[in-house]
């Protein structure tokens, strides 16, 4: 099926070699990265996490939203989702993909890697985060090659695919999981000490995920012939909005515990990201525009009427993933380091080799996510109109 | 029995992950440390080394400076000149930095500004080791939190994970920044973490830390676990505080504060 991605328009040859060049300027920048290390990079003694970690992190969720498709598909027979369930599945892979590249790109040595798997530590939560991830990786591309492939033929897909199905489920849940105990368990660092890490992770994975999946089907559905469905989209809007509505929940929770109890290690870290600490105050003017897009995404989606407008719903979406973006993919990482140990504020920002090298591996994301896409949106033009079960 | 290629590939993909599941599962949890190797008469042995700092002996910054110097002449400890990427093992830093929390408005300002000596705890329930995804960082058996700089991958996650900012990352190459490279001693590469040792490759010789050694008895240095050691008889006639020591992870160093003697004595000096 892979040759599909190899013929198509000149549009989508732009693309391909618009995102191969991006890869390129990245690979080069890291190179340089290679060779004299970390340094060039913003990140410091004291605020050693940075950009690379954060869209790590923001990025697992992605992966583990497909779920929110594959839940009401398989197990509650939602029809409505067997055309966009497959651009679900394959975002996950393309976001995994994006994971393992940044925790690469985050390594000091990173031709060492393979260590975690040499030297197994259960006791480690990075080591059952690998073991997690690639094994989710692995799981979404055979279903969805699986379930394609069967589209492709006309046939019902394999009998051993269903269990795998199931499978992904519990396991999409635990990838998020895992990645909130790298941070919710860590003694000292009370900004992610916290036990709602782990649900608060969830939640804003399953609005941001599904909001991103809204934006691709309305592109897709633009430039190509396959349509993955208005009421498809639509329901995974609602999804979309009681997800949001969770995550902002869980967030207003974890300041009141901090606000009230007024314990300073808890009050600095949201001080310092919402108002500024001693002087400092970089990252203010983004966390408030996360708070506001996250308030505009919110008052777009509750109402049904403003949802229902498919520009509108698209608007929503952009502003909620931007605000999650913004939240989860840099805030919630550095607000973890500052104040640092000794309660004294060292601030981070991500230099320009830093920035390259984070923009050329989401084009690797995009170029992985557009062949992905060419692949499914070619097989389902060529059975369009032919529904199947499976 | 006759088998397709179907089956064949099956079966053989099945012994495989079995076998590769079973290798992991068997390796032993304890390993040899490569000190049990080279273990000489001298050789210095603990259940778990810990130090005593004893702040009344440190008064003029050339008492901090020689016992940190120590440490970073001899183990080849870079100085970049900049605080990002700065790599300490021992160093300096006021009551407040040191004990966050348990500082006062009111306490004796030569005690809130007075600078301590801080090095990596060697916890007894250290969260690094816990942490450490490749077992680069680890605990050896005499209580020192070690790493192998040959086994770390770089991640950073003992440096989120010390509540005691202990570790340091070579963010550069750090040769270039070793004033007077001591050959005795090996340099670290780009991309690793590291920390104080306790001087293991002293003790190994039978000597003391190098810090101990040049404090001039400002610094304490022993077996925790032998009620005979010197720290145990400091610890037994002196109140000492370990920093940050409600997170439970037991950190192994402790300190004797410099309370001002008018404080004692209830305002006459008897100094």
């Amino acid at each position: 099926m892979l040759e599909k991605a190899l013929v198509g328009s000149k549009r989508y040859w732009t693309w391909i070699f618009f995102l191969l060049g991006v890869v390129g300027i990245g690979f080069i920048t890291y190179l340089q990265q290679f060779k004299l290390g970390l340094g060039i990079t913003g990140l410091s003694r004291d605020v050693s996490w940075g950009l690379y970690i954060g869209q790590f992190t923001f990025l697992v969720g992605v992966a583990a939203s497909a779920v929110m498709l594959v839940i009401p598909y398989y197990l509650h027979d939602f029809k409505k989702f067997s055309k966009i369930v497959i651009l679900g599945e394959f975002l996950a892979v393309s976001a995994v993909t994006m994971c393992i590249l940044f925790i690469f790109v985050d390594m000091g040595q990173p031709m060492r890697i393979m260590n975690v798997m040499l030297h197994p530590t259960p006791n480690s939560v990075m080591f059952w985060d690998s073991v997690v991830l690639g094994g989710y990786l692995g799981l979404n591309i055979i279903i969805g090659w699986a379930t394609l492939h069967a589209d492709k033929k006309g046939t019902m897909p394999a009998a051993w695919v269903k269990p795998l199905i199931y499978l992904s489920i519990p396991w999409a849940v635990s990838i998020h999981t895992v990645t909130a105990f790298l941070y919710a368990g860590l003694p000292g660092r009370h900004f992610w000490l916290s036990a709602i890490m782990a649900a608060r992770f969830l939640a804003s994975a399953f609005a941001g995920g599904p909001a991103l999946l809204i934006i691709l089907a309305l592109i897709v559905r633009k430039f190509t012939k396959f349509d993955p469905g208005k009421e498809a989209i639509q329901a995974i809007g609602k999804i979309v909005t009681y997800a949001m509505i969770a995550n902002v929940f869980f967030l207003l929770l974890e300041i009141f515990t901090a606000a009230y109890s007024t314990i300073p290690g808890h009050t600095h870290p949201f001080k310092y990201l919402y108002f500024g600490l001693e002087g400092h105050a970089r990252l203010v003017p983004l966390m408030w525009t996360s708070s506001i897009l996250a308030i505009v995404s919110l008052v777009l989606l509750i109402f049904p009427a403003i949802r229902r407008n498919e520009s509108m719903l698209a608007l929503a979406c952009i502003s909620l993933f931007v605000s999650l973006w913004i939240d989860k993919g840099f805030g919630l990482i550095i607000g973890g380091f500052v104040p640092n140990m000794f309660e004294k504020v060292t601030e981070y920002w991500p230099t320009l080799p830093e920035t390259i090298i984070t923009i050329s591996v989401w084009a690797v994301g995009f170029l992985v996510l557009t062949i992905l896409y060419k692949v499914a949106v070619s097989v389902r033009e060529e059975t369009a109109g032919v529904e199947l079960e499976h | 029995m006759s088998m397709d290629r179907r089956q064949f590939l099956k079966i053989a993909g099945l012994s495989t992950i079995g076998i590769g599941a079973g290798w992991i599962l068997s390796r032993p949890g304890e390993f040899l440390e490569a000190s049990q190797f080279l273990q000489t008469k001298e050789f210095l042995k603990a259940k778990q080394w810990a130090m005593v700092v004893d702040m009344r002996k440190f008064k003029t910054e050339e008492d901090y400076k020689k016992v940190i110097d120590a440490c970073h002449k001899i183990h080849n400890v870079p100085d970049f000149g900049n605080p990002k990427d700065e790599i300490k093992w021992i160093w300096s830093d006021t009551f407040e930095h040191a004990f966050p929390g348990q500082e006062s408005e009111f306490m004796p300002e030569q005690m809130k500004h007075k600078p301590f000596v801080l090095l990596c705890n060697h916890c007894e329930n250290p969260p690094c080791v816990r942490v450490c995804p490749t077992k680069a960082t680890f605990k050896r058996k005499d209580g020192i939190t070690m790493q192998d700089p040959h086994r770390c991958i770089g991640c950073r996650y003992c440096m989120a994970a010390c509540p005691f900012g202990a570790r340091s990352f070579n963010y550069r190459d750090p040769k270039p920044a070793i004033k007077e490279p001591n050959p005795e001693y090996p340099t670290r590469m780009i991309g690793v973490v590291e920390k104080c040792t306790f001087c293991e490759e002293r003790l190994a010789k039978g000597q003391m830390p190098a810090c101990v050694e040049a404090s001039n008895g400002a610094l304490a240095f022993g077996d925790i676990s032998d009620p005979n050691s010197e720290v145990r008889k400091i610890l037994n006639a002196n109140y000492t505080i370990r920093r940050k020591a409600e997170l439970g992870t037991r950190p192994s160093v402790y300190y004797i504060l410099d309370i001002p003697t008018s404080v004692v004595s209830g305002g006459e000096s008897n100094a």
